[in-house]
Protein backbone atom coordinates (compact mmCIF):
# COMPACT_ATOMS: atom_id res chain seq x y z
CA UNK A 1 0.00 0.00 0.00
CA UNK A 2 1.15 3.22 -0.86
CA UNK A 3 -0.12 7.02 -0.08
CA UNK A 4 0.52 9.90 -1.29
CA UNK A 5 -1.05 13.67 -0.70
CA UNK A 6 -0.52 17.17 0.67
CA UNK A 7 0.51 17.39 4.09
CA UNK A 8 -2.20 19.15 7.14
CA UNK A 9 -0.26 19.35 10.30
CA UNK A 10 -2.12 19.81 13.70
CA UNK A 11 -0.73 19.69 17.13
CA UNK A 12 -1.04 17.85 20.24
CA UNK A 13 -3.98 16.44 21.76
CA UNK A 14 -5.86 16.77 18.71
CA UNK A 15 -9.02 14.99 20.22
CA UNK A 16 -12.40 13.41 19.07
CA UNK A 17 -14.42 16.34 20.00
CA UNK A 18 -12.80 18.45 16.77
CA UNK A 19 -12.48 15.37 14.87
CA UNK A 20 -15.63 15.70 14.73
CA UNK A 21 -18.23 17.20 17.12
CA UNK A 22 -21.14 15.44 19.39
CA UNK A 23 -23.44 17.74 17.82
CA UNK A 24 -23.12 15.72 14.54
CA UNK A 25 -23.25 12.22 16.14
CA UNK A 26 -26.66 11.74 15.52
CA UNK A 27 -25.54 10.32 12.28
CA UNK A 28 -23.42 7.58 11.04
CA UNK A 29 -23.35 8.54 7.73
CA UNK A 30 -19.96 8.81 6.59
CA UNK A 31 -20.12 11.55 3.84
CA UNK A 32 -22.65 13.63 6.54
CA UNK A 33 -19.86 12.83 9.19
CA UNK A 34 -16.58 14.09 6.30
CA UNK A 35 -18.65 17.25 6.00
CA UNK A 36 -18.14 18.64 9.92
CA UNK A 37 -14.64 16.61 9.99
CA UNK A 38 -12.13 18.82 12.14
CA UNK A 39 -14.68 21.53 12.11
CA UNK A 40 -13.73 23.00 15.24
CA UNK A 41 -10.04 22.61 15.18
CA UNK A 42 -9.82 24.22 11.59
CA UNK A 43 -12.98 25.71 9.48
CA UNK A 44 -11.78 25.38 6.28
CA UNK A 45 -10.10 21.67 6.14
CA UNK A 46 -12.96 20.07 4.61
CA UNK A 47 -12.21 22.75 1.92
CA UNK A 48 -8.56 21.74 1.47
CA UNK A 49 -8.31 18.35 1.99
CA UNK A 50 -8.27 16.37 -1.08
CA UNK A 51 -8.20 12.72 -1.52
CA UNK A 52 -5.34 11.15 -0.72
CA UNK A 53 -3.96 13.50 1.49
CA UNK A 54 -2.04 13.04 4.79
CA UNK A 55 -3.12 14.36 7.99
CA UNK A 56 0.01 14.67 10.42
CA UNK A 57 0.08 15.41 14.35
CA UNK A 58 1.81 15.33 17.52
CA UNK A 59 1.03 13.77 20.51
CA UNK A 60 -1.78 11.83 21.83
CA UNK A 61 -3.75 11.98 18.33
CA UNK A 62 -7.87 10.98 18.89
CA UNK A 63 -7.50 11.29 22.08
CA UNK A 64 -11.31 11.59 24.22
CA UNK A 65 -14.61 9.68 23.59
CA UNK A 66 -14.75 6.07 21.62
CA UNK A 67 -16.82 7.46 19.19
CA UNK A 68 -15.53 5.45 15.77
CA UNK A 69 -17.62 8.77 13.54
CA UNK A 70 -13.61 10.12 14.61
CA UNK A 71 -11.79 7.64 11.96
CA UNK A 72 -14.61 7.15 10.08
CA UNK A 73 -14.95 10.98 9.67
CA UNK A 74 -11.52 11.56 8.30
CA UNK A 75 -11.80 8.33 6.31
CA UNK A 76 -14.50 9.95 4.24
CA UNK A 77 -12.74 13.12 4.19
CA UNK A 78 -10.11 11.54 1.86
CA UNK A 79 -7.15 11.67 4.01
CA UNK A 80 -5.52 8.21 3.15
CA UNK A 81 -3.19 8.05 6.09
CA UNK A 82 -2.33 9.51 9.52
CA UNK A 83 0.97 9.90 10.92
CA UNK A 84 1.32 11.01 14.62
CA UNK A 85 3.89 11.10 17.59
CA UNK A 86 1.52 8.66 19.02
CA UNK A 87 -2.09 8.13 19.31
CA UNK A 88 -5.11 7.61 21.74
CA UNK A 89 -5.54 3.78 22.96
CA UNK A 90 -9.03 3.93 21.23
CA UNK A 91 -8.50 5.81 18.50
CA UNK A 92 -5.75 3.58 17.30
CA UNK A 93 -8.10 0.45 18.09
CA UNK A 94 -10.83 2.15 16.18
CA UNK A 95 -8.51 2.89 13.13
CA UNK A 96 -7.38 -0.39 12.81
CA UNK A 97 -10.71 -2.09 13.13
CA UNK A 98 -11.80 0.15 10.32
CA UNK A 99 -9.42 0.78 8.44
CA UNK A 100 -7.76 3.74 8.44
CA UNK A 101 -4.12 3.29 8.37
CA UNK A 102 -2.31 5.09 10.76
CA UNK A 103 1.27 5.39 11.85
CA UNK A 104 3.31 6.14 14.65
CA UNK A 105 6.44 8.44 13.64
CA UNK A 106 7.48 11.21 15.38
CA UNK A 107 10.51 12.32 13.35
CA UNK A 108 8.68 12.47 10.40
CA UNK A 109 6.16 14.41 12.62
CA UNK A 110 8.77 17.06 13.37
CA UNK A 111 10.17 17.32 9.60
CA UNK A 112 6.77 17.49 7.97
CA UNK A 113 5.26 20.83 7.43
CA UNK A 114 1.43 21.84 6.18
CA UNK A 115 1.53 21.71 2.44
CA UNK A 116 4.58 19.50 1.71
CA UNK A 117 3.90 16.53 -0.45
CA UNK A 118 4.78 13.35 1.68
CA UNK A 119 4.50 9.78 0.44
CA UNK A 120 3.89 6.58 2.45
CA UNK A 121 4.95 3.00 1.84
CA UNK A 122 3.06 0.94 4.08
CA UNK A 123 4.37 -1.73 3.46
CA UNK A 124 8.00 -0.96 4.29
CA UNK A 125 7.08 1.80 7.14
CA UNK A 126 9.27 4.71 4.98
CA UNK A 127 7.65 7.83 4.71
CA UNK A 128 9.55 10.13 2.30
CA UNK A 129 8.49 14.18 2.17
CA UNK A 130 8.68 14.82 -0.90
CA UNK A 131 8.88 18.60 -0.90
CA UNK A 132 12.29 18.48 1.00
CA UNK A 133 13.34 14.99 -0.01
CA UNK A 134 13.94 13.33 3.72
CA UNK A 135 12.39 9.65 4.81
CA UNK A 136 12.15 8.17 7.80
CA UNK A 137 11.72 4.72 8.73
CA UNK A 138 8.34 4.22 11.24
CA UNK A 139 7.11 1.21 12.84
CA UNK A 140 5.61 -1.40 11.13
CA UNK A 141 2.77 -2.81 12.81
CA UNK A 142 3.13 -5.80 15.07
CA UNK A 143 2.02 -8.87 13.14
CA UNK A 144 -1.00 -9.64 15.28
CA UNK A 145 -2.50 -5.96 14.31
CA UNK A 146 -1.17 -6.53 10.52
CA UNK A 147 -3.29 -9.92 9.90
CA UNK A 148 -6.53 -8.21 11.09
CA UNK A 149 -5.62 -5.72 8.76
CA UNK A 150 -4.54 -7.62 6.22
CA UNK A 151 -7.76 -9.65 6.39
CA UNK A 152 -9.94 -6.35 5.42
CA UNK A 153 -10.33 -5.25 9.63
CA UNK A 154 -12.22 -6.66 12.58
CA UNK A 155 -15.19 -7.72 11.01
CA UNK A 156 -13.85 -9.58 8.09
CA UNK A 157 -11.54 -11.42 10.70
CA UNK A 158 -14.45 -12.40 12.55
CA UNK A 159 -16.29 -13.72 9.50
CA UNK A 160 -13.54 -15.11 8.41
CA UNK A 161 -13.20 -17.07 12.32
CA UNK A 162 -17.22 -17.72 12.95
CA UNK A 163 -16.28 -19.43 9.45
CA UNK A 164 -18.82 -17.44 6.77
CA UNK B 1 4.68 -20.64 39.65
CA UNK B 2 3.03 -17.63 37.36
CA UNK B 3 5.06 -14.83 37.42
CA UNK B 4 4.19 -12.11 40.26
CA UNK B 5 0.99 -10.16 38.51
CA UNK B 6 -0.87 -6.92 39.03
CA UNK B 7 -4.67 -6.91 39.64
CA UNK B 8 -5.16 -6.39 35.89
CA UNK B 9 -2.81 -9.02 34.63
CA UNK B 10 -4.26 -11.93 36.25
CA UNK B 11 -8.00 -10.85 35.32
CA UNK B 12 -6.74 -10.59 31.93
CA UNK B 13 -4.76 -13.72 32.40
CA UNK B 14 -8.00 -15.55 33.58
CA UNK B 15 -10.06 -14.39 30.54
CA UNK B 16 -7.19 -15.40 28.05
CA UNK B 17 -7.22 -18.90 29.57
CA UNK B 18 -3.61 -18.90 30.46
CA UNK B 19 -1.72 -19.34 33.75
CA UNK B 20 0.39 -15.87 32.97
CA UNK B 21 0.62 -12.82 30.99
CA UNK B 22 2.51 -9.95 30.43
CA UNK B 23 2.56 -5.98 29.53
CA UNK B 24 2.94 -5.68 25.78
CA UNK B 25 1.16 -9.60 24.65
CA UNK B 26 -1.38 -9.62 22.91
CA UNK B 27 -3.85 -11.80 24.04
CA UNK B 28 -7.64 -13.17 22.88
CA UNK B 29 -9.70 -12.52 26.21
CA UNK B 30 -13.37 -13.93 26.78
CA UNK B 31 -16.35 -11.30 27.90
CA UNK B 32 -18.27 -11.24 30.90
CA UNK B 33 -20.03 -8.40 29.00
CA UNK B 34 -20.43 -6.20 26.22
CA UNK B 35 -22.33 -1.96 25.99
CA UNK B 36 -23.02 0.52 23.71
CA UNK B 37 -25.12 3.34 23.97
CA UNK B 38 -27.08 5.33 21.26
CA UNK B 39 -24.68 6.57 19.85
CA UNK B 40 -22.38 3.72 19.49
CA UNK B 41 -24.55 1.11 19.30
CA UNK B 42 -26.52 1.72 15.82
CA UNK B 43 -22.79 1.82 14.01
CA UNK B 44 -22.08 -1.69 16.14
CA UNK B 45 -25.15 -3.02 14.91
CA UNK B 46 -24.15 -2.47 11.56
CA UNK B 47 -21.09 -4.00 11.50
CA UNK B 48 -22.85 -6.76 13.72
CA UNK B 49 -25.27 -7.86 10.56
CA UNK B 50 -21.73 -7.97 8.38
CA UNK B 51 -20.16 -10.52 10.71
CA UNK B 52 -22.22 -13.46 9.53
CA UNK B 53 -24.14 -14.49 12.59
CA UNK B 54 -27.80 -14.35 13.31
CA UNK B 55 -27.32 -13.90 16.73
CA UNK B 56 -25.50 -12.29 19.51
CA UNK B 57 -23.41 -14.70 21.48
CA UNK B 58 -25.20 -14.44 24.80
CA UNK B 59 -28.53 -12.08 25.28
CA UNK B 60 -27.52 -11.96 28.51
CA UNK B 61 -24.25 -10.99 28.20
CA UNK B 62 -25.10 -7.31 26.12
CA UNK B 63 -25.74 -4.21 27.96
CA UNK B 64 -27.28 -1.63 25.47
CA UNK B 65 -28.51 1.95 26.93
CA UNK B 66 -29.50 4.74 25.19
CA UNK B 67 -28.67 7.43 27.41
CA UNK B 68 -26.60 10.19 25.32
CA UNK B 69 -29.40 11.55 23.13
CA UNK B 70 -32.59 10.48 25.26
CA UNK B 71 -35.31 11.37 25.46
CA UNK B 72 -34.94 11.88 21.90
CA UNK B 73 -33.49 15.31 20.98
CA UNK B 74 -34.78 15.21 17.57
CA UNK B 75 -35.89 13.03 14.77
CA UNK B 76 -32.19 11.62 13.54
CA UNK B 77 -31.68 10.94 17.24
CA UNK B 78 -35.06 8.93 17.93
CA UNK B 79 -33.72 7.42 14.64
CA UNK B 80 -30.51 5.96 16.22
CA UNK B 81 -32.84 5.07 19.50
CA UNK B 82 -35.32 3.12 17.47
CA UNK B 83 -32.82 0.90 15.92
CA UNK B 84 -31.10 0.08 19.07
CA UNK B 85 -34.51 -0.67 20.68
CA UNK B 86 -35.80 -3.16 17.82
CA UNK B 87 -32.49 -4.88 18.13
CA UNK B 88 -32.36 -5.27 21.60
CA UNK B 89 -35.81 -7.01 21.16
CA UNK B 90 -34.75 -8.78 18.03
CA UNK B 91 -31.91 -10.11 19.89
CA UNK B 92 -33.81 -10.54 22.76
CA UNK B 93 -31.51 -8.55 25.03
CA UNK B 94 -32.00 -8.30 28.53
CA UNK B 95 -30.44 -5.67 29.52
CA UNK B 96 -31.98 -3.07 27.52
CA UNK B 97 -32.95 0.02 29.38
CA UNK B 98 -35.44 2.17 28.10
CA UNK B 99 -36.42 6.05 29.04
CA UNK B 100 -38.46 5.35 32.33
CA UNK B 101 -35.22 2.74 33.68
CA UNK B 102 -32.66 4.42 32.03
CA UNK B 103 -29.57 6.31 33.19
CA UNK B 104 -26.12 7.40 32.67
CA UNK B 105 -24.32 3.49 31.56
CA UNK B 106 -21.50 3.84 33.84
CA UNK B 107 -23.24 5.07 36.55
CA UNK B 108 -26.39 2.38 35.78
CA UNK B 109 -24.85 -1.02 35.39
CA UNK B 110 -22.46 -1.26 38.46
CA UNK B 111 -25.72 0.33 40.55
CA UNK B 112 -28.18 -2.67 38.86
CA UNK B 113 -25.55 -5.39 39.61
CA UNK B 114 -24.72 -5.94 35.61
CA UNK B 115 -20.59 -5.64 36.32
CA UNK B 116 -19.26 -7.63 38.61
CA UNK B 117 -15.95 -7.76 40.14
CA UNK B 118 -13.70 -10.05 38.23
CA UNK B 119 -15.27 -9.27 34.75
CA UNK B 120 -13.44 -8.03 31.60
CA UNK B 121 -15.75 -5.71 30.08
CA UNK B 122 -15.44 -3.92 26.78
CA UNK B 123 -18.42 -1.09 26.03
CA UNK B 124 -18.65 1.30 22.95
CA UNK B 125 -17.91 4.31 25.14
CA UNK B 126 -14.58 5.46 26.80
CA UNK B 127 -15.97 6.15 30.04
CA UNK B 128 -16.51 2.20 30.45
CA UNK B 129 -13.33 2.36 32.75
CA UNK B 130 -15.24 3.16 35.29
CA UNK B 131 -15.79 -0.51 36.28
CA UNK B 132 -12.58 -0.72 37.79
CA UNK B 133 -14.15 0.91 40.73
CA UNK B 134 -15.78 -2.83 41.19
CA UNK B 135 -11.92 -4.77 40.44
CA UNK B 136 -12.80 -5.54 37.18
CA UNK B 137 -11.09 -5.08 33.97
CA UNK B 138 -12.84 -2.75 31.82
CA UNK B 139 -12.01 -0.90 29.05
CA UNK B 140 -13.82 1.70 26.33
CA UNK B 141 -13.55 0.60 22.30
CA UNK B 142 -15.07 1.68 19.36
CA UNK B 143 -18.51 0.56 17.87
CA UNK B 144 -16.19 -2.34 15.72
CA UNK B 145 -14.79 -4.22 18.83
CA UNK B 146 -18.33 -3.65 20.14
CA UNK B 147 -19.98 -5.53 17.12
CA UNK B 148 -17.56 -7.94 17.31
CA UNK B 149 -17.86 -8.94 20.98
CA UNK B 150 -21.52 -8.84 20.68
CA UNK B 151 -21.00 -11.68 17.92
CA UNK B 152 -18.39 -13.55 19.06
CA UNK B 153 -17.91 -13.03 22.66
CA UNK B 154 -14.17 -12.49 22.85
CA UNK B 155 -11.81 -9.41 22.14
CA UNK B 156 -8.15 -9.01 21.58
CA UNK B 157 -6.10 -6.87 24.09
CA UNK B 158 -2.65 -5.78 24.49
CA UNK B 159 -1.75 -6.65 27.79
CA UNK B 160 -0.95 -2.49 29.36
CA UNK B 161 1.65 -2.29 31.97
CA UNK B 162 0.16 -0.53 34.73
CA UNK B 163 0.97 2.47 36.81
CA UNK B 164 0.71 2.54 40.34
CA UNK B 165 -1.14 5.56 42.44
CA UNK B 166 -0.41 5.87 46.21
CA UNK B 167 -2.79 7.75 47.67
CA UNK B 168 -2.09 8.03 51.84
CA UNK B 169 -3.61 10.66 54.63
CA UNK B 170 -6.39 12.55 55.32
CA UNK B 171 -8.44 14.71 52.71
CA UNK B 172 -8.74 18.16 53.58
CA UNK B 173 -12.55 20.02 53.83
CA UNK B 174 -14.05 19.87 50.58
CA UNK B 175 -11.54 17.90 49.21
CA UNK B 176 -13.13 14.84 47.18
CA UNK B 177 -12.37 12.05 45.29
CA UNK B 178 -13.11 14.42 41.81
CA UNK B 179 -10.12 16.53 43.29
CA UNK B 180 -7.51 13.51 44.15
CA UNK B 181 -8.09 12.37 40.00
CA UNK B 182 -7.97 16.00 38.41
CA UNK B 183 -4.88 16.33 40.58
CA UNK B 184 -3.98 13.44 39.64
CA UNK B 185 -4.38 14.49 35.58
CA UNK B 186 -2.71 17.81 35.90
CA UNK B 187 0.19 16.20 37.33
CA UNK B 188 0.73 13.20 34.37
CA UNK B 189 -1.32 15.12 31.82
CA UNK B 190 -4.00 13.81 29.33
CA UNK B 191 -1.64 10.96 27.75
CA UNK B 192 0.39 10.40 31.26
CA UNK B 193 -1.17 7.09 31.69
CA UNK B 194 -1.41 6.51 27.33
CA UNK B 195 -2.35 2.42 27.03
CA UNK B 196 -1.85 1.89 30.62
CA UNK B 197 -3.24 0.86 33.43
CA UNK B 198 -4.15 2.69 36.04
CA UNK B 199 -3.75 1.18 39.73
CA UNK B 200 -5.61 3.24 42.54
CA UNK B 201 -4.28 1.86 46.04
CA UNK B 202 -3.45 3.36 49.75
CA UNK B 203 -5.82 4.13 52.93
CA UNK B 204 -7.32 7.54 51.31
CA UNK B 205 -8.29 5.41 48.35
CA UNK B 206 -10.01 2.34 50.88
CA UNK B 207 -11.81 4.82 52.80
CA UNK B 208 -13.53 6.40 49.75
CA UNK B 209 -16.87 4.83 49.33
CA UNK B 210 -18.07 3.07 45.63
CA UNK B 211 -19.59 6.64 44.29
CA UNK B 212 -15.99 7.92 44.92
CA UNK B 213 -14.23 5.38 43.66
CA UNK B 214 -16.28 5.24 40.08
CA UNK B 215 -15.57 8.92 40.02
CA UNK B 216 -11.71 8.48 39.87
CA UNK B 217 -11.86 4.94 37.87
CA UNK B 218 -13.81 6.86 35.61
CA UNK B 219 -11.38 9.65 34.37
CA UNK B 220 -8.71 7.17 34.33
CA UNK B 221 -9.18 7.64 30.21
CA UNK B 222 -8.69 11.34 30.90
CA UNK B 223 -5.24 10.53 31.46
CA UNK B 224 -5.12 8.33 28.20
CA UNK B 225 -5.36 5.03 30.44
CA UNK B 226 -6.88 2.13 29.18
CA UNK B 227 -8.10 1.12 32.54
CA UNK B 228 -8.09 1.97 35.65
CA UNK B 229 -8.55 -0.45 39.02
CA UNK B 230 -9.34 -0.59 42.75
CA UNK B 231 -8.61 -3.55 44.09
CA UNK B 232 -11.62 -5.73 45.92
CA UNK B 233 -11.77 -5.27 49.40
CA UNK B 234 -14.86 -4.92 51.86
CA UNK B 235 -16.07 -1.62 50.49
CA UNK B 236 -16.80 -3.51 47.36
CA UNK B 237 -18.17 -6.46 48.95
CA UNK B 238 -20.33 -4.52 50.46
CA UNK B 239 -21.45 -2.81 47.38
CA UNK B 240 -22.09 -5.44 45.20
CA UNK B 241 -23.84 -8.05 47.97
CA UNK B 242 -27.62 -8.60 47.18
CA UNK B 243 -26.76 -6.10 43.94
CA UNK B 244 -25.06 -8.44 42.17
CA UNK B 245 -27.06 -10.41 39.60
CA UNK B 246 -23.60 -13.16 38.92
CA UNK B 247 -21.35 -14.82 40.90
CA UNK B 248 -17.48 -12.70 41.16
CA UNK B 249 -14.37 -13.58 41.43
CA UNK B 250 -11.48 -11.81 43.52
CA UNK B 251 -8.31 -10.65 42.20
CA UNK B 252 -5.64 -8.81 43.89
CA UNK B 253 -1.85 -7.67 42.86
CA UNK B 254 1.22 -9.64 43.80
CA UNK B 255 3.49 -7.38 46.53
CA UNK B 256 5.89 -7.74 43.73
CA UNK B 257 4.19 -7.02 41.23
CA UNK B 258 5.76 -4.64 38.20
CA UNK B 259 4.47 -1.38 37.96
CA UNK B 260 6.19 1.27 35.35
CA UNK B 261 6.07 3.69 37.84
CA UNK B 262 4.66 4.21 41.69
CA UNK B 263 3.50 7.69 42.26
CA UNK B 264 2.90 8.07 46.46
CA UNK B 265 0.51 11.34 46.96
CA UNK B 266 -0.06 12.57 50.35
CA UNK B 267 -4.37 13.26 49.87
CA UNK B 268 -3.51 16.04 52.70
CA UNK B 269 -1.43 18.30 50.42
CA UNK B 270 -4.37 17.51 47.56
CA UNK B 271 -6.86 20.68 47.25
CA UNK B 272 -10.31 21.52 45.65
CA UNK B 273 -8.97 21.50 41.74
CA UNK B 274 -10.92 22.85 39.21
CA UNK B 275 -9.64 22.05 35.07
CA UNK B 276 -9.49 25.07 33.25
CA UNK B 277 -10.40 24.65 29.51
CA UNK B 278 -9.90 22.99 27.16
CA UNK B 279 -8.06 20.12 28.96
CA UNK B 280 -8.73 18.16 32.02
CA UNK B 281 -4.92 18.17 32.84
CA UNK B 282 -4.85 22.05 32.32
CA UNK B 283 -5.68 22.44 36.37
CA UNK B 284 -5.72 25.00 39.19
CA UNK B 285 -6.67 25.04 42.68
CA UNK B 286 -10.12 26.30 43.32
CA UNK B 287 -9.27 28.99 45.86
CA UNK B 288 -6.66 30.91 42.78
CA UNK B 289 -9.73 30.84 40.30
CA UNK B 290 -12.28 32.85 41.91
CA UNK B 291 -12.34 35.24 38.97
CA UNK B 292 -13.80 33.02 36.56
CA UNK B 293 -17.53 33.80 36.24
CA UNK B 294 -20.02 31.63 34.98
CA UNK B 295 -22.97 31.17 32.79
CA UNK B 296 -24.29 27.47 33.69
CA UNK B 297 -24.00 24.52 36.21
CA UNK B 298 -24.26 21.33 35.42
CA UNK B 299 -24.41 18.74 38.46
CA UNK B 300 -24.24 15.04 36.96
CA UNK B 301 -22.43 12.25 34.56
CA UNK B 302 -21.06 9.30 35.15
CA UNK B 303 -18.25 11.15 36.75
CA UNK B 304 -20.22 12.27 39.39
CA UNK B 305 -24.38 12.30 38.59
CA UNK B 306 -24.60 9.47 41.62
CA UNK B 307 -26.71 10.00 45.15
CA UNK B 308 -23.64 10.92 47.49
CA UNK B 309 -22.58 13.87 45.17
CA UNK B 310 -26.58 15.00 44.64
CA UNK B 311 -26.05 15.49 48.80
CA UNK B 312 -23.12 16.76 48.68
CA UNK B 313 -24.36 19.80 46.49
CA UNK B 314 -27.93 19.79 47.87
CA UNK B 315 -25.85 20.58 51.52
CA UNK B 316 -24.31 23.53 49.88
CA UNK B 317 -27.64 24.70 47.88
CA UNK B 318 -29.90 24.11 51.15
CA UNK B 319 -31.15 27.18 52.24
CA UNK B 320 -29.31 29.46 49.92
CA UNK B 321 -29.99 30.79 46.02
CA UNK B 322 -28.21 30.15 42.74
CA UNK B 323 -26.93 33.40 41.37
CA UNK B 324 -29.36 35.22 39.08
CA UNK B 325 -26.93 35.06 36.49
CA UNK B 326 -26.30 31.27 36.81
CA UNK B 327 -28.51 28.20 35.19
CA UNK B 328 -28.01 25.53 37.48
CA UNK B 329 -28.70 22.60 36.24
CA UNK B 330 -28.92 19.07 38.52
CA UNK B 331 -29.19 15.74 36.28
CA UNK B 332 -29.18 12.47 38.87
CA UNK B 333 -27.54 9.71 36.45
CA UNK B 334 -29.99 7.03 37.19
CA UNK B 335 -33.52 6.79 38.01
CA UNK B 336 -32.67 4.96 40.71
CA UNK B 337 -30.53 8.15 41.80
CA UNK B 338 -33.77 10.11 41.01
CA UNK B 339 -35.97 8.70 42.84
CA UNK B 340 -33.54 8.18 46.48
CA UNK B 341 -32.92 11.78 45.84
CA UNK B 342 -36.58 12.49 45.44
CA UNK B 343 -37.16 10.54 48.85
CA UNK B 344 -34.64 12.46 51.03
CA UNK B 345 -35.91 15.94 49.95
CA UNK B 346 -32.77 16.69 47.65
CA UNK B 347 -35.50 18.00 44.86
CA UNK B 348 -37.25 20.40 47.10
CA UNK B 349 -33.83 21.96 48.07
CA UNK B 350 -32.63 21.92 44.46
CA UNK B 351 -35.77 23.34 42.85
CA UNK B 352 -36.47 25.97 46.17
CA UNK B 353 -32.28 26.93 45.27
CA UNK B 354 -33.67 28.07 42.11
CA UNK B 355 -32.06 24.85 40.12
CA UNK B 356 -33.49 22.90 37.54
CA UNK B 357 -33.75 18.87 37.88
CA UNK B 358 -33.65 16.64 34.80
CA UNK B 359 -34.62 13.53 33.93
CA UNK B 360 -31.36 11.27 33.51
CA UNK B 361 -29.42 11.71 30.78
CA UNK B 362 -26.21 12.30 29.10
CA UNK B 363 -27.37 15.44 27.74
CA UNK B 364 -25.06 18.69 28.16
CA UNK B 365 -22.43 16.67 29.00
CA UNK B 366 -21.30 16.25 25.98
CA UNK B 367 -22.92 18.87 24.60
CA UNK B 368 -26.25 17.28 23.22
CA UNK B 369 -29.37 18.64 24.99
CA UNK B 370 -30.52 19.88 28.21
CA UNK B 371 -28.24 22.91 28.29
CA UNK B 372 -26.40 23.58 25.41
CA UNK B 373 -23.59 26.61 25.73
CA UNK B 374 -23.83 29.62 23.54
CA UNK B 375 -21.03 31.22 22.09
CA UNK B 376 -18.49 33.03 24.84
CA UNK B 377 -20.68 31.32 27.86
CA UNK B 378 -18.71 29.50 30.76
CA UNK B 379 -19.93 26.55 32.75
CA UNK B 380 -18.59 24.70 35.57
CA UNK B 381 -19.18 21.16 35.20
CA UNK B 382 -18.88 18.01 37.31
CA UNK B 383 -18.35 15.96 34.18
CA UNK B 384 -15.16 15.28 32.95
CA UNK B 385 -14.43 16.51 29.26
CA UNK B 386 -13.69 20.04 28.69
CA UNK B 387 -12.68 19.87 25.05
CA UNK B 388 -13.44 22.71 22.81
CA UNK B 389 -17.19 22.40 21.83
CA UNK B 390 -17.78 19.72 24.34
CA UNK B 391 -20.72 21.75 25.79
CA UNK B 392 -21.92 23.61 23.05
CA UNK B 393 -20.08 26.35 21.11
CA UNK B 394 -16.90 26.30 20.09
CA UNK B 395 -16.00 29.47 21.89
CA UNK B 396 -17.88 28.25 24.78
CA UNK B 397 -15.84 26.98 28.03
CA UNK B 398 -16.20 24.41 30.48
CA UNK B 399 -14.69 24.16 34.11
CA UNK B 400 -14.45 20.59 35.61
CA UNK B 401 -14.54 20.59 39.26
CA UNK B 402 -16.14 18.70 42.26
CA UNK B 403 -19.91 18.75 43.58
CA UNK B 404 -18.66 20.79 46.08
CA UNK B 405 -17.37 23.34 44.11
CA UNK B 406 -19.67 23.44 41.57
CA UNK B 407 -22.62 23.98 43.89
CA UNK B 408 -20.44 27.16 44.82
CA UNK B 409 -20.36 28.22 42.02
CA UNK B 410 -23.67 28.36 41.06
CA UNK B 411 -24.58 30.48 44.88
CA UNK B 412 -21.69 33.09 43.80
CA UNK B 413 -21.90 33.09 40.05
CA UNK B 414 -18.43 32.58 40.53
CA UNK B 415 -15.93 29.48 40.32
CA UNK B 416 -15.98 29.23 44.81
CA UNK B 417 -15.49 26.91 47.67
CA UNK B 418 -18.44 26.62 49.98
CA UNK B 419 -16.38 28.23 52.53
CA UNK B 420 -16.64 31.49 50.34
CA UNK B 421 -20.52 31.48 50.79
CA UNK B 422 -22.01 33.52 54.11
S1 LIG C 1 -22.28 11.36 31.09
FE1 LIG C 1 -20.87 12.28 29.62
S2 LIG C 1 -18.98 11.17 29.82
FE2 LIG C 1 -20.57 9.96 30.83
S3 LIG C 1 -21.26 8.50 29.29
FE3 LIG C 1 -22.57 10.30 29.15
S4 LIG C 1 -21.62 11.65 27.62
FE4 LIG C 1 -20.11 10.13 28.22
Amino acid sequence: MRFEGIAHRYGRDVDTDVIIPARYLNTSDPDELAAHCMEDLDQDFVKKVQPGDILVAEENFGCGSSREHAPIAIKASGVSVVIAKSFARIFYRNAINTGLPIMEAPDAVDGISSGDRVAVDADTGIITDLSTGTSWQAQPFPDFIRDIIEKGGLVAAAREKVGK
Amino acid sequence: MPRPMTVTEKILASHAGMDEVRPGQLINCRLDLVLANDVTAPIAIKEFRKVGVESVWDPERIALVPDHYTPNKDIKSAEQAKMVREFAREQHITHYYEVGCMGVEHALLPEQGVVVPGDVVIGADSHTCTYGALGAFATGVGSTDAAVGMATGEAWFKVPTSLKFEVTGELGPWVSAKDIILHIIGMIGVDGALYQAMEFTGDTIERLDMDGRMTICNMAIEAGGKSGIIAYDDVTAAYVTGRAEREWTVFSSDGDAEYVRTYSLDASSIKPTVAFPHLPSNTRLAEESRDITVDQVVIGSCTNGRLEDLRVAAGILKGRHVHPHVRAIVIPATQKVWTDAMHEGLFDIFVDAGAAVSTPTCGPCLGGHMGILASGERAVATTNRNFVGRMGDPTSEVYLASPAIAAATAVAGHIALPDDLD
